[in-house]
């Protein structure tokens, strides 16, 4: 009988302190075999931390794990995998430079002989329709076809518990479809899954059961296929969700950013530069840029904040003045304002304070610097105005960035940007890794910023987030940009195959290479 | 047993500011038993090191001579190591400094006039500047380590200086020792405490340590340093060029150490000689980690590894401490600085296995 047969993991009253955080609070469910259980939840709400001792990276200050109805200590991830358990992390662990079967025979805990594994390899990707060459150099594949090698990689060793770590945020719509095909056919043959996301809709249609984690704590656990995305998103928050509000019937005045045949150069060996893209943003838009990820967002980003720039002034324009030969200071005067993807070390200096940060992109545009020397009054009072205008969780203006969460420290940074009321904003990712309450209050700060006039492009791997916030929608594709359209005439499936780069053949032919 | 380091989420900032205290304490410590371990007086080394120099007025106006340069230099270095730019040679910087203002009082010698001493202050800036173009320059254009390349330099602008001691620039009157004549009054650093050893170059190591502070604290040059040196990306973003801040931070730290290069030339040396290189440039790295990079920090820094240089020389002549020694007590105080410094930023946690998870 099925009940009969143990759980293939409990979680009995998981606690795990870190210094400062209860990252879980007395966590408690079960994982039958077979079954898809999807871990929900915002952004620091524990489950990484929760995967991270099931797979025996860290280990609980208390409570117990049990497998296929034993209590087990994991103490690392070579035990973890001998048990049966294999994980798929967010990140992948790939040497670009190495071919597929290089870098799985890497991952291997057991020495098998080169020929041994490619046959086995070709046997589990035959099984499951993962379709790749051992001999391909990563560097070479997409980040769909990467994952599948992290995938190979943990089905080579016949899990029966398979964890996946927010799989898809790098997928295109169609290779999401594949991978829950895989999903679903592992499950149909026992293996367990743990699938790790925020994406309700995606949970909805795969998963059997929903654990809902907010704050540490086990909320519920559901099933998913009754529930609603807007129930579940609210276990999720724990409180109401707040809409975006649009103005009805808004209206676009002149074009305010004009971007015209922008190349880049390519700078690194595995690094993807812009290639002719043209487009314009009116006052008041805001375009969506989509994308897989590696596509040449950063490149793009770079080029349009500055700190990559070129010689020809007339690449970027802003209201008919050529600002393409500045750099990120000047262009700021101009009225440009950028948030680049990668929020510690980038965007902000975590070692630094929060009013440091400010001087980093605010001292011209707010006047914090005189006769070479910095206000840190004017500093600390506009961080001040920004912590208190977007909720920063934060002790003050002298907190350390990097002591804020990711979540907050966006919210920082976009407010940043923001409050100095840049007639043009470039961000990238605004709301990756934020959990959705601050991801709410950001996109109504980019909304309500655009109709007050200004032009902003959002480059995203996000599609309804792009959907939700955007007037206008554009597909980059290896460093080349589609044609921008109004995202009402756009439909996901044309998104999808314009991210795999698939264009509608007449735009990207009539450019001679 | 095992053992692994996890990252405090805020360091103790008073625990920053006591390591350094704590890291000459287990020095003085752990060289006491060390010495006694090898067959010397332990406890009479760490007395004449430490404690001599402080207790003898007769000596504090050498720790005044010797601190100045180690403050000037440090100072200098601190402000590149706050921008990851790894200057190790401001020993040949030093070296270049004082023989730019050797090569003044030379041209000099004939003349006389107050503005003489401070022509060759900037010559010796100048010199230690340009002694750190070329690290800058490869650099910034080819990506060349500048540890090696200024290291490596130091070794040539010694071999410069004996060059000239020996040849072009020897005293036709010093019955053939390698060294220069002896600079004029006008070429001379003045003393400012009558009877006393104590010259301009110590008040001067003074201003130069706290003008710093304040543009490293206050301005738009301290702050583009100090993102550079934290997060490249952040700096290329706020609209800072990293390779013109490796430009900056080594010519500062080249010209502070030509400074206290042509100082030590026209002050306690007054010629130059092949023994010209003491180290200063060597042991003002220790200086700077020692003063936290802080250019306050510094000055007292400054003044405890002169305790140890001018307590080290004591030892010698009282206790027969060998000269080596000196270096040992200076490398521990900086290995113990550096190694408090890791227990401040993380903690360490034994037993990885956790057995309370069973509880």
């Amino acid at each position: 009988m099925e009940n009969t047969r143990p759980n293939r993991l409990e979680l009995i009253g998981i606690t795990k302190q870190f210094p400062g955080v209860l990252a879980n609070d007395n966590v408690s469910f079960a994982v039958k075999p077979g079954e898809i259980h999807a871990l929900l939840g915002e952004n620091g709400a524990g489950k990484s931390t929760l995967v991270k001792m099931i797979y025996g990276i860290m280990q609980p200050n208390a409570g117990e794990i049990r497998w296929n109805g034993e209590t087990v200590v994991v103490p690392n991830p070579k035990a973890a995998r001998k048990l049966g358990i294999g994980m798929v992390f967010q990140h992948f662990s790939l040497f670009e430079a190495l071919t597929v079967l290089e870098n799985i025979a890497l991952g291997m805990d057991a020495k098998i002989p080169a020929r041994e594994l490619e046959a086995r390899i070709r046997d589990v990707m035959r099984t499951y329709g993962l379709l790749l060459d051992p001999h391909r150099t990563v560097a070479t594949l997409s980040v769909g076809e990467r994952q599948r090698i992290e995938i190979v990689r943990a089905l080579l060793l016949n899990p029966k518990l398979l964890i996946m770590d927010e799989p898809t945020s790098v997928l295109t719509p169609q290779e999401v479809e594949q991978l829950f095909t895989v999903l679903r056919q592992l499950a149909s043959e026992g293996c367990s899954i743990l699938y790790i996301s925020h994406k309700l809709h995606e949970i909805k249609a795969l998963c059997d059961t929903a654990t809902i984690l907010r704050g540490g704590k086990k909320v519920d656990t559901c099933d998913p296929r009754i529930e609603t995305s807007r129930s579940m998103a609210e276990k999720m928050i724990g409180s109401g969700l707040k809409d975006i509000v649009k103005p009805e019937g808004r209206r676009f005045g002149d074009a305010k950013l004009v971007v015209d045949t922008l190349s880049t150069r390519k700078s690194g060996h595995f690094d993807v530069p812009v290639d002719r893209v043209s487009f314009t943003v009116r006052a008041g838009e805001i375009l969506g840029i989509a994308g897989v990820a590696g596509n040449g967002q950063n490149a793009l980003l770079d080029a349009l904040s500055g700190e990559i720039h070129g010689d020809d002034r007339n690449a970027i324009t802003i209201d008919g003045r050529g600002i393409g030969h500045l750099d990120t200071t000047e262009r700021r005067k101009q009225g440009l304002c950028a948030v680049p993807e990668e929020r510690n070390g980038h965007a902000a200096v975590g070692d630094f304070s929060l009013a440091e940060n400010s001087v980093l992109t605010a001292r011209d545009r707010l006047g914090m610097v005189m006769l070479g020397l910095i206000n840190s009054g004017a500093a600390k009072t506009y961080t001040g105005k920004v912590i208190a205008d977007f909720a920063v969780k934060a002790l003050g203006p002298g907190s350390t960035a990097g002591s804020l969460s990711g979540g907050n420290l966006q919210k920082y940074i976009m407010g940043r940007e923001i409050l100095q009321k840049p007639s043009v904003l470039v961000v990238s990712q605004p709301t990756w890794g934020v959990d959705a309450g601050a991801a709410a209050a950001i996109h109504q700060a980019l909304v309500d910023l655009a109709a007050a006039g200004s032009a902003i492009v959002v480059i995203s791997q996000d599609l309804d987030e792009l959907r939700a916030l955007c007037d206008t929608l554009a597909v980059i594709n290896m460093g080349r940009l589609s044609a921008a359209r109004p995202v009402k005439d756009i439909s996901i499936e044309e998104i999808g195959l314009l991210m795999g780069g698939v264009h509608g053949g007449e735009e990207r032919d009539a450019v001679p290479a | 047993m095992q053992f692994r380091l996890e990252k405090r989420p805020e360091p103790s900032k008073a625990m920053l500011y006591l390591t350094p205290v704590g890291a000459v304490l287990a020095t003085a410590l752990v060289g006491a038993i060390v010495f006694s371990l090898i067959g010397y007086n332990g406890l009479g080394a760490v007395r004449e090191i430490f404690l001599t120099p402080l207790l003898n007025p007769l000596k504090w106006q050498d720790l005044a001579v010797k601190s100045a340069p180690l403050i000037i230099i440090a100072v200098g270095l601190s402000i590149g190591y706050r921008a990851n730019v790894w200057n190790i040679g401001a020993e040949g910087q030093y070296v270049l400094g004082g023989l730019a203002g050797t090569g003044i009082a030379l041209l000099t010698r004939d003349m006389s006039g107050p503005w003489i001493l401070p022509l060759m202050i900037g010559g010796g800036v100048l010199g230690g500047m340009a002694w750190a173009v070329l690290p800058a320059l490869l650099r910034t254009r080819l990506q060349v380590n500048e540890i090696l390349t200024s290291l490596m330099l130091t070794y040539v602008a010694i071999q410069l200086l004996n060059y000239l001691v020996i040849g072009p620039w020897k005293d036709p009157m010093g019955f053939g020792f390698p060294q220069t004549r002896m600079f004029t009054a006008d070429q001379m650093l003045p003393t400012i405490i009558p009877r006393t050893i104590v010259h301009l170059g110590v008040p001067i190591a003074l201003v130069v340590a706290v003008a710093a502070w304040f543009m490293m604290s206050r301005s738009v040059f301290g702050y583009q340093v100090k993102v550079v040196g934290a997060a490249p990306d952040a700096a290329r973003y706020g609209g800072f060029s990293v390779n013109r801040t490796i430009w900056l931070a080594l010519l500062t730290s080249g010209a502070l150490a030509g400074l206290a290069g042509v100082l030590e030339a026209a002050g306690p040396f007054g010629r130059m000689v092949p023994s010209f290189p003491t180290n200063y440039g060597f042991t003002a790295i220790i200086v700077a980690f020692l003063g936290r990079l802080n250019p306050l920090g510094i000055i007292f820094a400054g003044l405890a590894m002169a305790i140890a240089v001018v307590g080290g020389e004591v030892a010698q002549t009282t206790i027969k401490l060998p000269a080596a020694a000196v270096g040992i007590f200076q490398s521990m105080m900086l290995f113990f600085l550096l190694a408090s410094d890791l227990l401040v930023r993380y903690r360490v946690r034994f037993g990885d296995r956790t057995v309370e998870a069973r509880a």
